[in-house]
């Protein structure tokens, strides 16, 4: 296949949706469909009039603004989400009055959730560019928005060398957790000899709050699968697994759809566009262990093992599944690649920061008026995005501290809330960039329980393999119930101290290494708090 | 047979460890070397013969010019490396270490019958570890005293996973495995089932000699008699990997 046909066939499907006059978009990604949207979609579908109305019903991905779900948004074909028409906390009922407003030029009032607020227009969407338009469903809808468009050219126009340059050039760095850049992991496993190799997308997500990758694949499974390709053409690979948590039961069932479409349409297989490359993709589904987003331990599950960490070097790029050179990025990782193939390296090194390129999805939660899943360049401030687009605390209340990076990262105190979002300014506060949750807490939280209910989670989920992870993190979370209960002395925080660092210091795998974060850092901004519990 | 002129495949490295100017093949790792020379480092999940596992993070050392700590069991030499086995920090760190296995579960010496023989004990003397700070994790476990001649006490396992992989890697049955998360890891015996149903183990009793504490004990000892010998493992190990 040529770029050409490519773009004909995305021009003939643009042809054929515009000779409908709307298209009704309703969420279905997890957030809404919780919220009933499944029913909404069914009574628009039946209300709709053929005879007399032209117009289509579709299911879309995530809009963002997943709290005010489920959302409906009424547009013209191929209107992005702002240029919409909006509406909120949708029930079945009121599908009939969406259809009678079909064409009115005033939207209906008490359903209205207008696109114009800084919520929808402060956001800059690269990952998330086509999230909530098309239906993750159709390949025809992904096609139609550019959709294979990037690997077809990384085929048939560049070397795989070309497409190492864009993406170094691009100084994208890894949206896992780690920020490694993205270009240099590429480089290592392209240089590494041999003949197999693999390309792995993490998509096991275990932070809890965090759903970012959750809802690029309900939203737009193809971005992803375009990505890993083009990452094994980079690479030299012809087979790539995506490990996703079986707790993501609509994220499975997209991919494999979108999976089987992309096979029978050539874009995955042999011969991809006519070329020599061929690359294939399976699923491996994660039993739910937060470890087995590790990437060792990652690898030793897909290949049936006990999903248990183990030392590096060799790392992935050298030494990875069954021995054999993998690359392995996070799901958003990925879907930042077709759009850098396409638009180019430079393009994307011109947004956001010196060390930070590109924007970042968060899945904003907590006390905060709009929770859901943004995206923003890269230094973008706090404040901004708490108070501008997250419409700050629900009556006026006042930030204390805004937690990022999950159990691996730390609180932000308000008085640095003017510090720009990126991987070296987070790190200097003491916290991380993390996968993207970000939880804002409002005054009345305490963060000494803050910091048990991180040290719980990561008890809980350490996977037995080292002694300080194993048995620091259950003594850690001991002591943090004495402090939470006024029941320790200046002695157990010590010891809480001498923990943190012990067991920051020795784990074997990150768990361990970053579990005291959450106590580390509330200690260095909120330190008053545990000591005002001592009981000496 | 490879005529004299081949090239070595594996080139020797030199390197410092605690001011001791040392050499090695590149493909040893840090621990092998120091036992080789005889300086001490801690370890209780390395054992010569075995995978290297890196669970008991006894082995740290201080790399100059490495932000973090490596475990000796699982870094290779490198040229130039300059390594310190026994500062400060390291003994701190091992102390607690040991603290937080002893606080983890049940191990009374008194009443061990490896009382006298047990590589943790030992360690904990080694390492000066006179009193706990931190309060035993308050859990006990089953004893499986159903195979006739073995005894296995989880109150006094650490999770070393020797016997799992000395039964993988040199008899060759896999009986043990581990079940679990966290703490509540337990070492089991093919699908958990009591040690005397298990249908791979051979009886070898190998398992029982690498286990450096009173985990795994014969049936019918008592009170520090039980004696362990490690000798046969690097011995069948060399043989087996000739290098
Ligand atoms: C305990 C632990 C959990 C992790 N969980 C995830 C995860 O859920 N998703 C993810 O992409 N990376 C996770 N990581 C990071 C991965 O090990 C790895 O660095 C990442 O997938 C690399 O991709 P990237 O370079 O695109 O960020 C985790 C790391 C640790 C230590
Ligand atoms: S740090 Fe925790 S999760 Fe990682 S290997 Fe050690 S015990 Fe397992
Ligand atoms: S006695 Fe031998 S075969 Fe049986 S569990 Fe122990 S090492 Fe394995
Ligand atoms: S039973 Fe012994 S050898 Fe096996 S893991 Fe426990 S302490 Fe280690
Ligand atoms: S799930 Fe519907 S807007 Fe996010
Ligand atoms: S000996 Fe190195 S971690 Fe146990």
């Amino acid at each position: 296949m040529h770029l050409d046909d490519l773009a004909e066939q995305a021009a003939t499907i643009r042809a054929r949706d515009a000779e409908t006059e709307h298209e009704i978009r309703v969420c279905m990604a997890a957030s809404c469909q919780s919220s009933g949207s499944g029913q909404v979609l069914d009574a628009l579908r039946a209300g709709v009039e053929p005879q007399t109305q032209s117009c289509r019903v579709k299911g879309v991905g995530c809009m963002g603004l997943c709290s005010a779900g489920p959302l409906v948004a009424v547009a013209a074909p191929g209107d992005t989400l702002n240029a919409s028409r909006l509406y909120r906390d949708v029930a079945p009922t009121d599908a009939p009055a969406i259809l009678d407003n079909l064409g009115n030029p005033e939207p209906i009032e008490r359903l209205h959730c207008p696109t114009d607020q800084p919520f929808f227009t402060a956001q800059h969407r690269i990952v998330l560019e086509h999230s909530g338009r098309i239906d993750p469903d159709s390949l025809d809808d992904a096609i139609a928005v550019g959709g294979y468009s990037a690997l077809v050219r990384a085929l048939t126009e560049l070397t795989p060398a070309e497409v190492l340059r864009e993406v170094t050039s691009s100084g994208l760095r890894g949206r896992g957790g780690g920020g490694y850049p993205t270009g240099l992991k590429w480089s290592t496993v392209a240089k590494m000899p041999g003949g197999q190799k693999y390309v792995v997308c993490n998509a096991d997500e275990g932070d809890p709050g965090a759903f970012m990758d959750r809802a690029v694949l309900e939203s737009d499974p193809h971005r992803v699968i375009e990505g890993m390709a083009i990452a094994g053409y980079a690479v030299g690979a012809s087979k790539g697994y995506v490990y996703v948590r079986a707790e993501y039961p609509l994220a499975v069932e997209r991919l494999t759809n979108a999976i089987r479409k992309a096979k029978r349409a050539g874009f995955l297989g042999s011969q991809i566009a006519d070329t020599q490359f061929g690359f294939e993709i399976e699923l491996r589904l994660g039993a739910g262990a937060f470890v087995c987003g590790e990437e060792t331990a990652l690898m030793a599950s897909i290949q049936g093992l006990r999903g248990q960490p183990r030392p590096r070097p060799p790392y992935p790029a050298e030494a990875g599944l069954w021995g054999c050179p993998t690359l392995i990025n996070n799901v958003e990782t990925f879907a930042n690649i077709a759009p850098i193939v396409r638009e180019g390296g430079d393009w994307f090194a011109a947004l956001g920061t010196e060390g930070s390129k590109g924007t970042k999805v968060f899945a904003l939660a907590g006390t905060i008026v709009n929770t859901g899943l943004i995206e923003v360049p890269m230094g973008t401030r706090l404040a901004h995005i708490i108070e501008v687009i997250g419409g700050g605390i629900p009556g006026g209340g006042r930030v204390k501290a805004v937690q990022t990076g999950g159990p691996s990262g730390g609180c932000i105190p308000r008085a640095h809330l003017d510090t720009p979002v990126d991987y070296d300014s987070l790190k200097g506060l003491g916290t991380i960039m993390g996968s993207g949750g970000m939880i804002v807490m409002d005054e009345r939280s305490s963060m000494v329980d803050v910091a048990r209910y991180f040290m719980e989670f990561c008890m809980t989920e350490s996977c037995g393999k080292c002694v300080p992870c194993r048995t620091g993190t259950q003594q850690m979370h001991a002591l943090l119930e004495r402090i939470a209960a006024a029941e320790a002395g200046r002695a157990e925080l010590a010891l809480l101290e001498e923990l943190c660092e012990v067991v920051q210091a020795t784990s074997l795998c990150g768990l361990g290494q970053t579990a005291p974060n959450p106590v580390l850092s509330t200690l260095r901004y909120f330190r008053d708090e545990y000591e005002s519990r001592l009981v000496d | 047979m490879p005529g004299p002129a081949s090239q070595p495949k594996v080139r020797v490295v030199t390197f410092r460890v605690d001011d001791q100017d040392l050499s090695a093949r590149e493909d040893e790792t840090l621990i092998e070397v120091c036992r080789e020379h005889r300086i001490p480092i801690p370890s209780l999940c390395y054992l010569e013969g075995l995978s290297a596992w890196g669970g008991c993070r006894l082995c740290m050392v201080e790399i100059v010019g490495q932000p973090r700590l490596a475990a000796a069991c699982s870094t290779r030499v490198v040229e130039g490396m300059e390594v310190h086995t026994d500062t400060e920090r390291l003994r701190r760190y091992r102390r607690t270490l040991v603290e937080l296995l002893f606080a983890e579960r049940a191990h009374v010496c008194s009443v061990c019958v490896s009382n006298g023989h047990c590589e943790l004990q030992t360690l904990a003397q080694r390492c000066g570890v006179d009193h706990m700070r931190m309060p035993r994790r308050a859990v006990s476990y089953p004893v499986d005293s159903s195979h006739e001649m073995f005894r296995v006490d989880h109150d006094r396992c650490i999770l070393c996973t020797r016997c799992v992989r000395v039964c993988d890697e040199i008899e060759g049955a896999h009986t043990w495995d581990v079940m679990g998360r966290g703490s509540d890891c337990r070492v089991i015996t093919d699908m958990a089932q009591p040690w005397a149903e298990s249908e791979t183990c051979t009886s070898c009793g190998k398992c029982v000699q690498v286990c450096p504490t009173g985990a795994l004990v014969k049936q019918g000892t008592s009170v520090g008699e039980m004696v362990k010998d490690q000798h046969f493992l690097p011995i069948l190990a060399r043989r087996r990997h000739p290098r």
